[in-house]
């Protein structure tokens, strides 16, 4: 096989699981599920974008970031300022006493759409600001925090703290914002209804295959140098900056891809599911998608994706059936997967389905062509997708 | 400040560091310091625990920030450095544990610090190449691991971690190579090949070495130099330095 | 000159405001301070804690009025003291089974409390429901002080203040003039030593969370002479709380009292100038900021590493 492609597929091993991910959500849930609960599935994959991300900063990098929901809120709310200029033109708008800007805008005494809002009629720029506005705000975060070499809880409370930050603005400045609801009543994406079954459909697609597209970045970034050099930094940064590396920049690096991912996510969701609020912004759901990571398995990128949906496939019936139930559960998988499971779904499926695996194991042992072994914190064995010819 | 007046003959020293003085909220671990190492020298830095060598070193490779004072490496002010630019400047540390990665193999271990790839775009994009390759095995047999390429490295035995480290060090190519307690640990025989490696190695580059073994030390240094709080108590040949009645009252007198 | 007895009246009870703030965010961190500041262990239930505190006096009030009316002046005190206990009590409980086994992973403690704080939460919601209750305040911590006719103090208010600075006392007397506060720094700052000179550290770990626990439960009893208590009470400001240590430099009890300060006075202070969400966004905004440019804190120690 073409050695790039052999990276990015991450072996033969990696290939089965990637083809075994593409199956359940390309063919077996379009085909099983009626467009609602699709629907549902796919707003359950924009979170896996995020969960990946945080494979890629928090199982790779080191950095618990517990503000992906930032991102995720930035990208959605990027995405839903466009959507929503083009559901509030004025004709549409015309019982308002200034038509022509978005509703909740007209409610708020506010008469003229303001400066921040005027580049959004422009789907280019928005896609770009999808990406720009949460990488932006990243960079900035992490060149003055890992420049400064703060630590690892550290920046997790501060990334928390801005997640707070962001949701009081947001809640805060609902003339400019939407406020407490979000941006809602999104209609159509350049003429296109977005609110059809088939528009759903179509958008569930779509954000698979963004997703596989983040995965296969993830795993050429992870199976780079670059990949190796962030394991290396989790055990002895010392070492690898005293080996002529500026390990900040690494760690800024996956931390705006991170976001990236999340902002993609976040866009991805706005529009599926056809607005955007803070509740998507804040600390509650900044440590929820920390968990999809935790229980799939934080070196796994597809652990991700299987955890954000088992997670919420969870949180969807648990919330539906027994409410109460639900945080119960929540948070006891919180404390069993860190306390017994540091490894998540991934290192279950590892340990037990070895067995089985080994059948079709590739025994193939080319002396130079390596993969890094990935060493959990906690000692456990490596995940399927990484053991790829050591 | 000049150095002693032989030293105008002598060619510059790779390593000038004069007046270096870092306090810790008023205790000066290095108070005044000044140091001189030239090319192809292997010197050898004693004393008592608490002198201050391994600050020296963690000065140097920008570690720790001095409070006052210069260290000039191949006329760079190494003082106002970031650690990364230093080594990229040619000075190698090797720390006082074996600091090697115990989960990549020898081979992984001796790649992850080949000079290039060094930068985020670099290190994604890093091939393999057959440069990489032969230079890896060079060193590698230059360290006595050339046998062990494709071991992991948490399978070694402690003397050859500290020489996989060395040699980690030898991938930069290192004008001035910083060596703390490179025998710590190692059986007699280990310390007959470090000795002899540091020999080899030292060819057209200074060593610096932190080491309490004084037999070792005898075997390798040019020159040793005693440091007692902070300051240096006696510098010159090993036996000068050992009938140093200031050097023995230091060692023996408490 | 009245405009001027006037200004002075606001300026007053502005002030008050600002210290009324101030030993909310103290109360609520000084737990933190000993759990975080000293052990460096990040507990996201801590605000659990304080509402356990709350819920205890609650049920301490429920049971004095119906039971012993006579008793309803004196059973605040009793109340702070059982909050401590019941705090305490589970703080001991949650560290023996929890937290003792994570001290090499500080991220995974952050998430597995995060989770118990969950359970908590549901825990409060099955015991008292989902609806905020409220002691009932005995007699004197009723009404307000008026010192002149025109500023008005509410008495609530001064209790919790007095409370705060005693509390404080306590705290620092035994962090930094007992043999017990030795042997927590001690242990923080070299545990192997402190094992070797016969210290024992566990149990110095597991007393210093428990204790930290109970602060928050005293604390939480001092919330309800303010405000009512439902189960996500305490989460709400379980972030806050974490700045104000961090930004007082998480090892020292001054910076955590300097910290609260700061921010509290910083905030009311806005919210006279602007909305209650844009003064907390600027103050936390001006926190992280600060914190960027300063990741130790405002007051820390360099040290040799």
């Amino acid at each position: 096989m073409n050695p790039t492609l052999d990276k990015l597929l991450g072996g033969k091993q990696g290939a089965i699981g990637l083809a075994v991910l593409a199956a359940l959500i390309l063919v077996v849930f379009p085909l099983l599920l009626d467009a609602f609960r699709l629907n549902m599935v796919g707003k359950y994959l924009t979170y896996a974008f995020v969960a990946v991300g945080l494979v890629l900063c928090w199982g790779y990098g080191g950095i618990l970031s517990l503000g992906q929901g930032i991102f995720f809120g930035l990208g959605g709310y990027c995405m839903a300022m466009f959507l929503k200029l083009e559901a509030s033109d004025p004709e549409s708008t015309k019982i308002q006493s200034t038509p022509g800007i978005p509703d909740f805008m007209d409610w708020n005494q506010i008469t003229e759409l303001p400066m921040l809002w005027q580049p959004f009629h422009s789907f280019g720029f928005t896609l770009l600001a999808v990406i720009a506005v949460p990488v932006l705000l990243a960079l900035v975060i992490g060149l003055t925090m890992f420049k400064r070499r703060v630590g690892d809880v550290y920046f997790s409370i501060v990334t928390q703290a801005i997640a707070l930050i962001l949701t009081v603005l947001i809640i805060g400045q609902q003339g400019y914002t939407g406020g407490v609801n979000g941006i809602t009543d999104l209609k159509t994406l350049m003429g296109w209804d977005i609110r059809t079954d088939e528009a759903k459909l179509i958008l569930y697609f779509v954000s698979a295959f963004l997703l596989f597209g983040c995965i296969l970045l993830a795993r050429f970034i992870i199976a780079s140098k670059l990949g190796r050099l962030l394991l290396a930094m989790r055990d002895k940064e010392e070492r690898v900056r005293f080996s002529g590396y500026d390990v900040a920049s690494f760690k800024i690096f996956v931390f705006c891809v991170g976001a990236a991912f999340s902002a993609i996510g976040g866009a991805m969701f706005t529009l599926q599911v056809g607005f955007m609020s803070p509740s998507f912004v804040g600390i509650v759901p900044s440590i929820e998608m920390v968990i999809f990571a935790a229980v799939g398995g934080r070196l796994s990128l597809l652990g991700a994706v299987y955890g954000a949906l088992l997670v919420n496939f969870g949180k969807t019936y648990f919330s539906e059936s027994f409410p109460e139930l639900w945080l119960y559960l929540m948070g006891g998988l919180f404390i069993a997967v860190v306390m017994y499971f540091p490894n998540g779904l991934a290192g279950l499926w590892d340990s037990h389905g070895k067995r089985w695996l080994t059948r079709i194991k590739p025994k193939a042992n080319a002396p130079v062509k390596t993969e890094p072994v990935a060493k959990p914190v906690a000692k456990a064995a490596p995940t399927p997708e990484l053991e790829t010819t050591p | 400040m000049s150095p002693n007046p032989a030293g105008f003959q002598m060619p510059k020293p790779v390593l000038a560091i004069e007046g270096l003085t870092v306090s810790f909220d008023g205790f000066k671990a290095v108070d005044d310091l000044n140091l001189y190492i030239d090319r192809n020298e292997v010197r050898v830095v004693i004393g008592p625990n608490g002198a201050g060598k391994t600050t020296v070193l963690d000065l140097i490779c920008g570690k720790t920030k001095a409070t006052a004072g210069s260290i000039q490496f191949e006329n760079r002010e190494l003082t106002k450095m970031r650690e990364f630019d230093i080594v990229r400047a040619g000075v190698g540390r090797k720390f006082q544990n074996p600091s090697i990665y115990e989960n990549l193999t020898v081979f992984e271990n001796l790649e992850m610090s080949y000079p290039k790839g060094r930068k985020v775009f670099g290190a994604l994009f890093f091939k393999r190449s057959q440069a990489v390759i032969e230079r890896v095995e060079q060193v590698a047999t230059e360290i006595m691991l050339g046998e062990h390429l494709h071991m992991q490295a948490d399978l070694l035995s402690h003397g050859q971690k500290q020489w996989l480290e060395i040699g980690m060090l030898l991938m930069q190519d290192p004008q001035l190579l910083m060596l703390d307690e490179p025998v710590a640990g190692m059986s007699v025989s280990e310390r007959v090949a470090t000795a002899e490696l540091l020999k080899r190695i030292s060819q057209g580059r200074s060593v610096l070495v932190i080491e309490h073994d004084m037999e070792f030390v005898k075997s390798i240094a040019h020159k040793v130099t005693v440091l007692h709080q902070g300051k240096v108590l006696a510098e010159g040949s090993m036996d000068a330095v050992q009938s140093n009645p200031k050097v023995i009252e230091v060692y023996l007198g408490h | 000159m009245e405009w001027l007895s006037e200004f002075g009246a606001i300026a007053a009870m502005q002030g008050f405001n600002g210290l009324s703030v101030f030993c909310v965010l103290l109360l609520m961190a000084l737990g933190l301070a000993i759990i975080f500041g000293q052990m460096g262990v990040i507990n996201m239930a801590h605000g659990e804690f304080l509402t356990i505190g709350a819920y205890t006096t609650f049920v301490v009030s429920s049971l004095t009025e119906q039971y012993a009316p006579a008793f309803g002046p004196y059973y605040f005190f009793f109340a702070i003291v059982l909050s401590f206990l019941i705090a305490g009590a589970i703080g001991w409980l949650v560290e023996w089974a929890m937290i003792s086994k994570l001290y090499q992973r500080p991220l995974d403690t952050l998430l597995a409390t995060w989770g118990l704080s969950l359970v908590m939460q549901q825990t409060f919601r099955s015991i008292f429901g989902a609806r905020e209750v409220s002691a009932t305040l005995p007699e004197w911590l009723m009404g307000s002080w008026n010192p002149t006719e025109t500023i008005d103090i509410p008495r609530n208010g001064l209790f919790v203040m007095g409370l705060t600075i005693l509390l404080t006392a306590i705290i620092f007397l035994m962090l930094y003039r007992s043999r017990w506060g030795l042997q927590v720094r001690a242990t923080m700052q070299n545990r192997v030593m402190s094992r070797a000179v016969g210290i024992n550290t566990k149990r110095v770990d597991r007393m210093t969370f428990a204790l930290g626990c109970g602060v928050a439960g005293v604390a939480g009893a001092a919330f309800t002479t303010i405000g009512s208590t439902g189960p996500t009470a305490g989460s709400l400001y379980i972030v806050d709380t974490f700045l104000v240590v961090v930004f007082g430099g998480a090892a020292s009890l001054f910076g955590t009292i300097a910290s609260a300060f700061s921010i509290a006075q910083a905030q009311s202070i806005m919210e006279f100038f602007m909305s209650g969400s844009m003064a907390k966004v600027l103050t936390l905004s001006a926190v992280i900021l600060i914190l960027m440019m300063r990741p130790q804190g405002l007051f820390s120690i360099k040290v040799r590493k």
